[in-house]
């Protein structure tokens, strides 16, 4: 079966129920869309996260309720570095969105989705912790897996697989 | 006063560390500590190729490692679209939900252990050992199996193995008897558990939980049969869900699933298909050993997938498949190399362990013990 291209044109996904939801909300939080290998992803602006993940849950056409992974991505040494990742799943509709904010490496600062989802909370201090974006709102920003006092964080490009000796 | 619980050895097993705030014997606040057997199993898989990360994999949750194995290797052949033979898929069925008794046998025995049922243990592990003979007979390895590849499975199972499976099959059922004759109208069992670390189903939507400790709370949701994944859409099952949300329900669901699970696995043995075990990909399966010595294409494929890995267009998935311990997700970004650039595993367990303040707060410090064996955790997959 060979692989169906990626369709990244936003006119062509608007459609999708939490792409259009999102777009009638506030269309300048939307950045684009990709819809590859039978998954959707929408870019959020990062300015609107937390507001867009609380409209994608509550909404009845929607109900992204639960929320399954917070990750990230780095892609140095290109700009926007950071790409952060939430995995949403509808538990009624059985259905997943994955919702993407993108970061510059010199302010790596998003807000916290705790608020929404409390079971953020590990996922985005797994985040800080490997990969120093801050989130601010969040109610125990530390460092979840590393020791305390470690310094950078391992699972940025940049630092060496063996870490530094 | 502030207690540490737990071994924190990297040595001891479970190494969990609980910092507790209490008051006399009931819990103000507790805290999970974690991160003690952190490997950075992620960044490592970012220096090998993709087959390399299989055995990876293994070591993430040691008890049940195929479930992990099938995670990934399912997120590579979304990236690649490929397409699996039947005989393949069923089984890959079959030893999954081999894995879950597996798991659940040694979650049952452990849970009841430290609650104080000894003796169930005991019975547990009796039963364990032949899963862990057939996982033997089929890989070559009792616990870190690395049995399923990207693109099929690594062997053709030994002759006799089904024969050996639907023994056991056949045995099991009175065993979870056994088990429940133990444990389910047992007075002491009942009043550790019954309405301890109780929890609401939109709490534990909220916190993140999933797997038994969510269907205990009343909400019924299942990957196997809500986005089916390796042809589970073939098989019928039920799927246990209790409304009271305590450790008792927890408990019967996963017992509930022992059964369930051994008419799967009877299931897939009835209906076993015939043909290969690998998808026709020869740039991403290895050849058979008698094709390598006798064609030189096959030669050449191995030679090159062994030193080369193989390239996986660029893409990114997310892939996710009901562990025994809940929501078990793979998300695998691609930029077009032989190497992963990311790999993501969303772990059950951490997302579980969430619960574990609410479960317990206000409650006594004796129901810490079973509100932690409720929620079943494996720490190793919890720290990565």
């Amino acid at each position: 079966m060979p692989l169906a291209p990626a369709i990244t044109d936003l006119e062509q996904l608007k459609e999708h129920p939490a792409v259009s939801r999102l777009l009638r909300w506030n269309a300048g939080a939307v950045a684009g869309a990709k819809f590859d290998r039978d998954e959707m992803s929408i870019y959020v602006q990062k300015e609107f996260i937390r507001e867009a993940c609380a409209l994608l849950r509550d909404d009845p056409g929607c109900s992204f309720n639960y929320l399954s992974d917070v990750t990230c991505v780095d892609w140095y040494p290109q700009e926007p570095r950071f790409e952060v990742i939430y995995h949403l799943l509808s538990i009624s509709k059985k259905e997943r969105v994955r919702l993407k904010v993108r970061l510059n490496a010199d302010s790596p600062v998003l807000e916290s989705v705790t608020a929404v989802w409390p079971s953020a909370n590990y996922a985005e201090r797994e985040v800080f912790d490997l990969f120093g974006i801050r989130f601010t709102g969040h109610p125990y920003l530390r460092r979840l897996l590393m020791p305390e006092n470690w310094e950078g964080h391992p699972l940025r490009k940049d630092y060496p697989v063996e870490g530094y000796r | 006063m502030i207690l540490n619980m737990g071994p924190q050895h990297p040595s001891t097993h479970g190494v969990l560390r609980v910092i507790l705030e209490i008051d006399g014997e009931s819990i103000v606040r507790i805290m999970p500590d974690i991160g003690y057997l952190h490997t950075g199993i992620e960044k490592t898989c970012e220096a090998k190729f993709y087959q390399q990360v299989v055995p990876l994999t293994d070591r993430i949750d040691y008890l049940c490692p195929m479930t992990n194995n099938l995670c990934y290797v399912l997120a590579v052949e979304k990236l690649l679209g490929l397409e699996l033979p039947p005989k393949a898929q069923w089984l890959r069925v079959l030893m999954n939900e081999l894995t879950r008794i597996n798991s659940h046998l040694v979650w049952l025995g452990t849970h009841a252990m430290d609650i104080g049922a000894m003796t169930v243990f005991l019975y547990c592990f009796r039963e364990r050992e032949d899963v862990l003979r057939l996982f033997e007979m089929i890989s070559g390895q009792r616990m870190m199996t690395s049995y399923f590849r990207v693109g099929g499975v690594a062997l053709e199972p030994p002759i006799g193995f089904f024969d050996k499976v639907r023994a056991f099959a056949d045995r099991f059922p009175s065993c979870v008897d056994e088990y429940e004759n133990l444990l389910t109208n047992n007075p002491i069992w009942i009043m550790r558990t019954k309405g301890v670390a109780t929890i609401s189903a939109e709490d534990a939507i909220a916190l993140g939980a999933s797997g038994p400790t969510l269907r205990g709370s009343g909400v019924d949701h299942d990957l196997r049969r809500d986005m089916p994944y390796t042809g589970y859409e073939n098989f019928k099952f039920k799927v246990p869900v209790r409304t009271e949300g305590d450790v008792y329900a927890r408990y019967l669901c996963r017992v509930a699933e022992l059964r369930e699970s051994i008419g799967i696995v009877k299931q897939a043995l009835d209906g076993m298909p015939s043909g290969p075990i690998k998808a026709d990909a020869p740039k991403v399966v290895l050849p058979d050993r008698e094709k390598m010595k006798t064609q030189m294409e096959a030669l050449i494929y191995h030679f090159k997938i062994i030193t080369e890995g193989f390239a996986v267009p660029e893409g990114e998935v997310y892939q996710a498949i009901e562990s025994p311990r809940g929501e078990m997700g793979y998300y695998i970004v691609s930029d077009g190399t032989a190497k992963p650039y990311r790999v993501h595993m969303r772990s059950a367990c951490l997302a579980n362990m969430q619960l574990l303040p609410k479960l317990c707060e206000g409650r006594l410090l004796a129901d810490v013990v079973a509100a932690i064996g409720s929620i079943d955790i494996v720490l190793g997959e919890i720290d990565r």
